[in-house]
């Protein structure tokens, strides 16, 4: 049973799942060509502002938490120690 | 036919739980919320029940929208989880399961403050059971900091009250805004239970320590019965809409660092609750439809995350992501209704966050706030990031950490399966939801441009997942703790106790050393003089008194002749 191969073990299948998001990305921020969003606030109006947005966000989101380990992180027992 | 408050049958459940053996009791548990449910659809709407209490008018049932759809809620979220409790044999957390769910629904038909109140502090109190449960030390200390801050929360919510009652002559809970010392109180009573940002780390102390199906049920209600309060006495009050978008953005940094994924998800709760927060603050009728439809979703999706977290910690006994990766391989089915929870929570078309998410987003760009909009776009692409990939990626894919495993058992299964069912189905068909909420609005969530945006603002965060974490930039799982606002309670507070205490007794300490060297320079004296060398102590020879009584004879001779 252990040594069944599972899908992922594959490292092929995990570059599918990759190259298929990249193709996602491509088709929906595509879309902005075609499709005219209505909008409520100008930003929104901007091409590929929600893909953008989402993606810089995360990125940066990722980044800041990163760095904020620096200051926050303190041993898994910290709270059970007397200083 | 009598109209009985819904907790009611509730409370006498959990009388019957506490006596009955495990079978029939498995029975009762399972009736109580079906049976529960049917009677609340049978309920008059708009009914008010009036109590005389001594002097005071109470209200212990009043149903209209609001309460109907908080109590259709809280039935459900009851029955998801008493299912998934079901193979647990510990009767104290049947029990307290059973008064906590009751309370909450009881706290949410309550038409006065005194009643809110009594079941404010039964909600902590039972829930505090569902900690204490886990039966660890880390357990029993986040269970009793957790309960004397519950407990706070309800103290100040009478304390309002009072001064509201003197003020008004008037227990009604209705809507209270901002104005005064009493209404500023309940505020705050009711933003400790809601997590407002700097009182939130109950939330996030707690729920990680609980039982695996104990944080079920205190997903479900403790928050929600806090964001109904809000909704009912606060809405339209400005400054909720600040809040709310601060306990949107700032969990999502914990959630990204945090490994404790039961943790995580805690801290996403806040960013949920955020959302609705915002809503409350708005107070418009789409705002207020948000807030309240997104609480609905909230404890359903939640909770099948919650429920996912609580099969694997009840499977693997583990649940720090640095622990676990590669569940899939044995647990396939729990994994994808995780998917489904996660899919929910990050607002994907046609699961349920988006029906109701996207109400107060838009609202929140109607009523003028672009800074709070982007903010909680901001939030959005944040929750995919770490409660739609992180939960999911960590625990179920990600590096094979070589655990084998089983799926949970199949109460577990059942209910994680209702919930999705019921993520799936309100995402696809909103108007059943919509139907409950307090307003009409007209709002139609299916709208081409509002999909393709929130498509593009998922796929691009996944894209920057996925980026991050090819590259290796994306930081590791570690065991850790990571310190917050509790610091001040946990570390500070108690160090600063430490060294007052100290200080005392350095004082005290240098106060008996004086006293112990005054008292030696006394004594030594009392020594020299009366002691057995003393000169007082000396035995004088008989002579020497008989010259002296001779000397002074002769003073007196010659004083007298004189």
């Amino acid at each position: 049973m252990n040594d069944k191969v599972h899908i992922f073990d594959k490292p092929q299948n995990v570059r599918r799942v990759l190259w298929a998001l990249v193709a996602v990305c491509i088709a929906t921020i595509g879309a902005d060509f075609v499709y005219h969003r209505h909008i409520v606030h100008p930003w929104e109006g901007v091409w590929g502002f929600y893909a953008i947005y989402g993606f810089v966000a995360c990125v940066v989101l990722v980044l800041v938490a990163k760095e904020l380990r620096k200051l926050l992180m303190r041993a898994e027992d910290y709270y059970d120690r007397d200083d | 036919m009598i109209e009985l408050p819904p907790f009611v049958l509730f409370y006498l459940a959990a009388l019957a739980a506490a006596v009955l053996p495990r079978r029939a009791r498995q029975v009762v548990m399972l009736a109580v919320p079906l049976v529960g449910g049917l009677a609340l659809m049978n309920l008059a709407p708009d009914l008010l029940l009036r109590v005389a209490f001594m002097d005071l008018h109470l209200e212990p049932l009043r149903v209209d929208k609001l309460s109907m759809l908080f109590g259709i809620l809280f039935h459900i979220g009851a029955f998801i989880g008493i299912v998934f409790s079901l193979h647990v044999d510990d009767r104290s957390q049947h029990v307290a399961a059973l008064l906590y769910a009751g309370s909450a629904i009881g706290a949410v038909f309550a038409g006065d403050l005194l009643t809110l109140f009594l079941f404010w502090e039964i909600l902590a109190l039972t829930s505090a059971f569902l900690i204490f449960a886990n039966r660890t030390d880390r357990a029993w200390g986040a269970g009793m900091r957790y309960l004397v801050i519950q407990v706070l929360s309800g103290v100040l919510l009478l304390a309002g009250a009072l001064m509201l009652y003197r003020h008004s002559g008037s227990l009604a809970f209705d809507h209270i805004g901002l104005n005064g010392a009493g209404s500023f109180l309940i505020f705050i009573a009711f933003g400790i239970k809601c997590a407002f940002p700097l009182l939130h780390n109950w939330l996030t102390d707690a729920y990680p320590e609980a039982t695996p199906t104990g944080t079920v049920f205190l997903s479900a209600f403790t928050t929600k019965v806090a964001v109904y309060a809000l909704a009912r006495g606060f809405a339209g009050t400005e400054a909720l809409v600040y809040i709310g978008a601060t306990m949107t953005c700032f969990p999502i940094f914990y959630a990204v660092i945090e490994n404790d994924l039961r943790r995580v998800l805690a801290y996403s709760m806040i960013n949920q609750i955020g959302f609705m927060v915002v809503g409350i603050g708005l107070g418009t009728a789409l705002a207020m439809n948000g807030a309240i439809a997104h609480a609905f979703n909230d404890v359903i999706f939640k909770g099948l995350l919650m429920m996912s977290m609580g099969a694997v910690l009840h499977m693997t006994g583990r649940i720090n992501g640095s622990d676990l990766g590669g569940l899939y391989k044995s647990m396939p089915v729990t994994a994808g209704l995780c998917i489904v929870g996660a899919a929910s929570i990050s607002a994907f078309p046609l699961f349920s966050g988006f029906v109701s998410k996207s109400m107060v987003m838009v609202a929140v760009l109607e009523e003028g706030h672009p800074g709070v909009w982007l903010a909680l776009l901001f939030a959005s692409a944040g929750v995919f990031h770490h409660a739609g990939i992180k939960i999911p990626f960590f625990a179920f894919f990600s590096h094979d950490s070589g655990i084998r495993t089983t799926e949970p058992p199949l109460n577990m299964l059942a209910a994680m399966g209702l919930a999705a069912v019921l993520c799936i189905f309100i995402g696809c068909y909103p108007w059943a939801l919509y139907e409950l909420l307090p307003f009409s609005t007209g709002y139609a969530p299916f709208d081409g441009s509002h999909i393709l945006a929130q498509i593009q603002l998922l796929v691009f965060s996944a894209a920057a997942f996925a980026w991050l974490k090819v590259s290796g930039i994306y930081p590791p799982e570690l065991r850790s703790t990571n310190i917050d606002a509790e610091w001040l309670y946990r570390r500070l507070a108690p160090r600063w106790v430490r060294r007052c205490t100290q200080g005392l007794t350095a004082v005290s300490d240098t106060l008996g050393e004086t006293t112990q060297n005054a008292s030696r320079v006394v004594m030594r004296s009392v020594v020299r003089h009366y002691g057995p060398e003393g000169t007082l102590a000396r035995s004088w020879p008989t002579g020497s008194m008989v010259l002296w009584v001779a000397v002074l004879l002769a003073a007196s001779l010659i004083l007298y002749y004189l």
